[in-house]
């Protein structure tokens, strides 16, 4: 198995195993959510949406069943510290989904594991095994009179789109992975149309770490709207790509130092869904409220080929779009289209400003989060790299 | 297809259905279970699959067609996936790609006439610190270099089992 | 109704869209007021948005929203800004439990839907001239409504897919399709066929059969309500006008056309009537002046098959309460829809001894047009040719069936639908509603009630029931139904399921004494019957039936293949709406009741038939060549 170098071992690695488990059940439920709630831990996938409100609305939601779903379909190009925590902290994950399943009153967890990363599924078999074998999972975890819960692993199947999580959940329910309509939201009709809770990989960790540590420790970490720790994914044109944890909140040219990423021309920040970010706006913030990421951070050197980048990007969406929504569908291989208009230098400016806006329009008007955020590089690298994207002659390269 | 293999295929889809449950959650769990013993998703198998959960066809179709790593097509006993994403992209991959276009003699999206081998893109392998990354099977190479392509590819056609490559690889890139 | 079977959910095609369920049982009832464009409106929480602005009357465009079918919310067409949301929202899909302010015409969204539908055009191949849909399409419209006057991302000079042309009734051209999904639900959701998915993904998708093959080689039961709900020209059916005009043209043949009910309710809607304007009596005129020889009625031979298919079931109940001997298929089913047909043979092959013998009214006309009306008018059947008009694209299928040649030639050559028929005419120069109105011709011209209400759901069992309570129990119908009208097997509910307890029994009328002794054996029977149509209703009491569930119990079930029966064929015009049905079910009852012989045993020239032709009466030697087929065990499994 690859081992991942970490540049600095993570807090994940300071966690009492179970603490976190034992301190949640020895809480009544809504004092459980309400520490959550309390730590502003917000999604940690990408999207932000704050934990505790979603287990909230899971836990008042009314249904004899209900569903754990940990969104390991880690997918997003330049993401890989799913994988990480998977392989080093997997019983913090399948602490915080027991956690969550204790909240939310669910006996049923599904971690739903990329394809590509079946390689890791005997490991977690065992980790799932070990807790069963402790009591962890199974009838009364951790000695809990009356909370059953255990957990089971769905494989994916190569689909970057079932990362989104109505997709995923139409995965799990045996279709094509498509997402749904909302609302209704998953903590009201999630699969097999019973409320579910769909949280990313590393936010159960922290959701651990914060039962352990105190929602406080967590809020005290961060800025204001955007509390704690991020693992983020580096890599890259840097001299230390890999593994890192930084407070939200940081600045980009911090965490270039920190990368051995000085010098770069520009930051994707994000993976292919996030912006591309020029060396003149280094001094943003990685934060829900500026530059908000799902732990991808990828560094361009002064010599990479913007262009280049934004046609890699693309081909990826034009194939990973699920092809259900007009916008998502048709609307990439036009952009793609107009990448290798620019590429021979045949883009006209008022065509590329049309496509500019069809980008804006997918934006807003493509059905998921995927599709709004497909068009997010092509439009920042078109508009911070124009000089270098428009009028190329012949086989340029930049 | 023999009647004899169809009788296989489809004692072993009961099989499966029996462990999965018999709705539609089941789906996609029997087809990576026939995607992994026969290399495919034949047409029998996948109205078999229909039949038994009483769903259409073309719905198991849609599904198999929609994700990646389900192919009715014959694959070879060992699928090469190579990431052609953005960090192994820019780690080299394109060299990569050729290296494995011209040992195995076939483009992407072909199968080697022996049927051992399957060239195929992947996106995003999440190995993007040590790209270029390729899976041969589930298993998973990093930082592969247009050299090492050779010494893969011979460690796979020295034997068809998974494990021995996998310990093959265990001592070279872990 | 039968008390355990689930209709609840049946009609998905009747009621279109279900709103979502308000989970809150507090909240049931609960109104929310939207403010829409300036304007407030009160709504049951869950409409959604489209029905809201609906009822302001402000129109937000659709594609993939069709009134039958479940919400999709993917063409996005229909999106709208709401106050403080960042995204767009698709009202079509957005059910609103919070009041809201909407705009449904800011710049943002105006760009959005120019941009979406520039996009759809930038990959349909077509010109407009040269399209079945030219003029009834809704891309069109919308790239009218949106001014699009050029193609911003490109239109393509070259077709991307190869036409379908494989199957008789429907024709498919991906290079048109816009990827709605519409064709999908209907096929899975409404019909429960199966035969059309999406398949890959991303700019790959497309809609496909089973592997992509042609439609005649997977499981398609031909109905066309695929067509009826298709935006564009992408699904069209198979049209035989050229041939029909060139057998026109052409002196030597006798062209003879039938027409059934359903059609002659609807056509005027491609003459710009609103729906539920019969033209029946225009339309003969009308027919002649294209230049056909002869124009019958199909509901000579629904009278017909109504005495053949009755019969017939008469015959299986003496053999289950009296001879009992051999094995009795009971219920006996409906044989009239082909699509209803094909749909079993591949789903329940096992139930086809159920399926009455008796052909359909179509091909009993062709049969009947091939022997005695060309014996009785001295002309040789190979120069005669059948044309239908029906409301069907199924009949087109029907018609070129293998064993479909009974007479020694094709029994009946062409089915034309509805709109094809209106082109015809609309060709010919001819403004179809000022036409003066005139009769069918003899022989075939004399129909009865009974055969008009064919084309509605229930007709079929309306019209046996007429026939069989009156000639088993001996005493006019119209005594124990007022106006001889059978309201409780009328209406749009999926399944409907009725008991009539047989109160006495008569005398056996002549015309089948050679079958039937005494009407003892149905001294106070109670007759269950069940009517279903669209085949999702039908594959939900075949369900039952293989459960051995109370639909299991009925003597006689009427199955039709599309929702509301012929009425709401695949041949009828586009669009199609519960609305627009339930308008030509009153335009066909209204015609039955308007009719002077109500009932099929009545029609003087079927009884005139059966003294002069079919001597031996219904399911007689004759009767059994002619007029009677066998069926096809299709099964669901496609060889590789």
């Amino acid at each position: 198995m690859i081992t991942p170098n970490h540049k600095a071992p993570l807090t994940f690695a300071s966690i009492e195993l179970d603490a976190g488990l034992k301190a949640a059940l020895a809480k009544p439920r809504s004092d459980l959510i309400a520490e959550v709630t309390a730590s502003q831990l917000k999604g940690r996938g990408g999207a932000g949406f704050p934990t505790g409100v979603k287990w909230n609305l899971a836990a008042a939601a009314q249904a004899d069943v209900k569903f754990v779903i940990c969104n390991a379909d880690e997918g997003e190009p330049g993401t890989f510290k799913d994988r990480v925590i998977l392989t080093d902290h997997a019983d913090l994950v399948f602490e915080g989904m027991t956690i969550g399943g204790y909240a939310i009153g669910s006996n049923t967890g599904i971690l739903y594991l990329r394809g590509e990363y079946t390689y890791l599924r005997p490991h977690l078999d065992a980790v799932l095994a070990a807790r069963r074998q402790k009591g962890l999972l199974g009838k009364n975890v951790a000695g809990k009179q009356g909370f059953d819960f255990d957990i089971e692993i769905r494989m994916g199947s190569g689909a970057y789109v079932c990362g989104e999580e109505t997709a995923l959940i139409e995965s799990l329910e045996g279709c094509r992975g498509e997402p749904r309509n909302r609302p209704p939201f998953p903590v009201d009709t999630g699969f097999n149309n019973k409320p579910s809770i769909v949280n990313n990989v590393e936010t159960f960790a922290w959701v651990t770490c914060i039962l352990v540590k105190g929602s406080a420790w967590f809020k005290a970490i961060g800025t204001q709207r955007s509390t704690g720790l991020k693992i983020m994914s580096v890599s890259g044109d840097c001299a230390q790509p890999g593994i890192y944890e930084f407070p939200l909140g940081i600045t980009i040219a911090k965490m270039l130092e920190a990368v051995g990423g000085v010098g770069a021309k520009a930051v994707q920040i994000g993976g292919a869904s996030g912006q591309c970010i020029p060396a003149s706006e280094f001094n943003r913030t990685i934060a829900y409220e500026d530059v908000s990421t799902g732990g991808a951070i990828i560094v361009f050197g002064p010599h990479r080929d913007m262009l280049a980048v934004a046609r890699n990007f693309l081909e990826f969406f034009v194939e990973e779009s699920c092809g259900q929504c007009t916008p998502c569908r048709d609307g990439n291989p036009k952009l793609l289209e107009g990448v290798e208009l620019l590429e021979q230098g045949r883009c006209s400016m008022r065509y590329l400003n049309e496509l500019a806006s069809l980008g804006e329009t997918m934006q807003v008007a493509s059905k998921c989060g995927l599709g709004q955020s497909s068009p997010n590089a092509f439009l920042s690298i078109i508009k911070n790299f124009k000089g270098e994207v428009m009028g190329r002659t012949q086989g340029e390269t930049h | 297809m023999l009647v004899t293999d169809q009788e296989r295929l489809k004692s072993d889809i009961g099989k499966w259905l029996e462990r999965y449950g018999r709705d539609r959650s089941a789906l996609i769990p029997v087809l990576q279970e026939i995607q992994k013993k026969y290399s495919r998703i034949s047409e029998y198998g996948m109205q078999v699959v229909a039949d038994q959960l009483g769903i259409h066809p073309v719905e198991v179709y849609s599904v198999v067609s929609f994700y990646s790593f389900l192919d009715h097509k014959p694959k070879g006993k060992f699928v090469i996936r190579l990431c052609r994403t953005i960090s192994c992209d820019m780690q080299g991959k394109a060299r990569v790609a050729q290296q494995l276009k011209s040992d195995l003699g076939i483009d992407f999206g072909e199968t080697t006439r022996d049927g051992k081998f399957t060239l195929e893109w992947a996106n995003c392998l999440g190995m993007c610190d040590q790209g270029p990354a390729m899976l041969v099977n589930d298993v998973v190479y990093t930082r592969v270099t247009p050299a090492m392509v050779h010494d893969i590819l011979e460690a796979c056609r020295k034997t068809f089992g998974v494990y021995a490559l996998e310990s093959k690889h265990e001592e070279g890139h872990a | 109704m039968a008390d355990t079977v689930d209709t609840s959910r049946a009609p998905v095609s009747q009621t279109g869209h279900v709103m979502p369920p308000v989970e809150d049982e507090g909240m049931i009832g609960a109104r929310v007021t939207l403010n829409i464009d300036g304007q407030d409106v009160k709504v049951p929480m869950g409409t959604t948005i489209l029905e809201a602005a609906k009822k302001l009357g402000i129109r937000i465009p659709t594609l993939c929203a069709h009134p039958d079918l479940c919400e999709a919310g993917l063409c996005r067409i229909c999106v709208v800004e709401v106050e403080g949301m960042r995204t767009l929202q698709a009202s079509c899909a957005y059910p609103v439990h919070q009041p809201m302010k909407i705009h449904t015409h800011t710049r943002k969204v105006r760009q959005a839907r120019r941009h979406i539908i520039d996009l759809m055009l930038s990959h349909h191949y077509g010109d407009c001239y040269t399209c079945a849909r030219n003029g009834n399409c809704e891309l069109q419209s919308l790239a009218k409504e949106y001014g699009v006057d050029f193609f911003r991302f490109g239109h393509p000079d070259k077709p991307l897919y190869a036409k379908d042309e494989s199957s008789h009734a429907v024709i498919r051209d991906m290079n048109k399709c816009i990827l709605c999904r519409r064709c999908v639900r209907t096929c899975i959701d409404l019909q429960e066929v199966g035969a059309l998915e999406a398949i890959e993904r991303g700019d790959k998708t497309k809609i496909a059969t089973f592997m992509d093959k042609p439609l005649a080689d997977v499981v398609c039961i031909n109905c066309g309500q695929c067509i009826n709900r298709c935006p564009t020209g992408a699904l069209r059916a198979n049209d035989p006008t050229d041939e029909v005009w060139a057998a026109i043209d052409d002196p030597k043949k006798h062209v003879v056309i039938q027409t059934a009910p359903a059609p002659r309710a609807a056509i005027g809607e491609c003459f710009g009537l609103p729906a539920g304007n019969p033209l029946t009596f225009e339309m003969n005129t009308a027919l002649r002046l294209c230049g056909f020889d002869k124009v019958f009625d199909t509901n000579f031979t629904a009278d017909l098959t109504i005495l053949e298919e009755g019969t017939e079931l008469l015959l299986r109940l003496q053999d289950a309460l009296k001879t009992k001997k051999g094995p009795v298929f009971l219920p006996q089913f409906t044989s009239c829809s082909p699509g209803w047909v094909k749909y079993l043979e591949h789903m329940y092959p096992e139930y086809i001894p159920h399926v009455s013998s008796a052909k359909s009214p179509q091909q009993m006309f062709g049969a009947v047009i091939k022997t005695y009306y060309a014996q009785l008018n001295g002309i040789d059947p190979k120069d005669i040719v059948t044309v239908a008009l029906m409301p069907c694209s199924a009949k087109k299928f029907e018609c070129n069936r293998p064993e479909m040649v009974d007479s020694g030639y094709k029994d009946v050559d062409y089915g034309l639908t509805t709109r094809e028929l209106a082109k015809m005419i609309q060709e010919a120069g001819i403004d179809l509603p000022k036409m003066p109105k005139s009769d069918f011709d003899a022989p075939f011209g004399s129909a009865t009630g009974s055969g008009v209400i064919f084309g509605a759901t229930g007709g079929v069992m309306e019209a046996a029931l007429r026939t069989v309570i009156e000639l088993v129990v001996g005493i006019k119908v119209e005594n124990l139904f007022e106006h001889a009208d059978i309201i409780p097997v009328r209406g749009m509910e999926g399944i409907r399921y009725v008991e009539l307890k047989i109160p006495k029994v008569g005398e056996v009328p002549a015309l089948l004494k050679p079958l039937f002794e005494s009407w003892d054996f149905l001294d106070g029977v109670t007759v269950k019957v069940a009517v279903a149509h669209g085949t999702a209703n039908a594959h939900k009491v075949m369900e039952d039936l293989k459960k051995g569930g109370p639909l299991s119990q009925c003597h006689f079930i009427e199955f039709m293949g599309c929702p509301g029966g012929c009425l709401g064929g695949g041949g009828q015009p586009i669009p199609t709406t519960l609305e627009i049905r339930e308008a030509r079910a009153r335009a066909i009852y209204s015609e039955d009741s308007a009719y002077p012989v109500r009932k099929s045993h009545e029609n003087p020239a079927v009884l005139h038939l059966y003294q002069e032709f079919l001597k031996e009466g219904p399911c007689g030697h004759l009767s059994h060549k002619l007029l009677h087929t066998h069926y096809t065990p299709r099964g669901k499994y496609i060889a590789e």
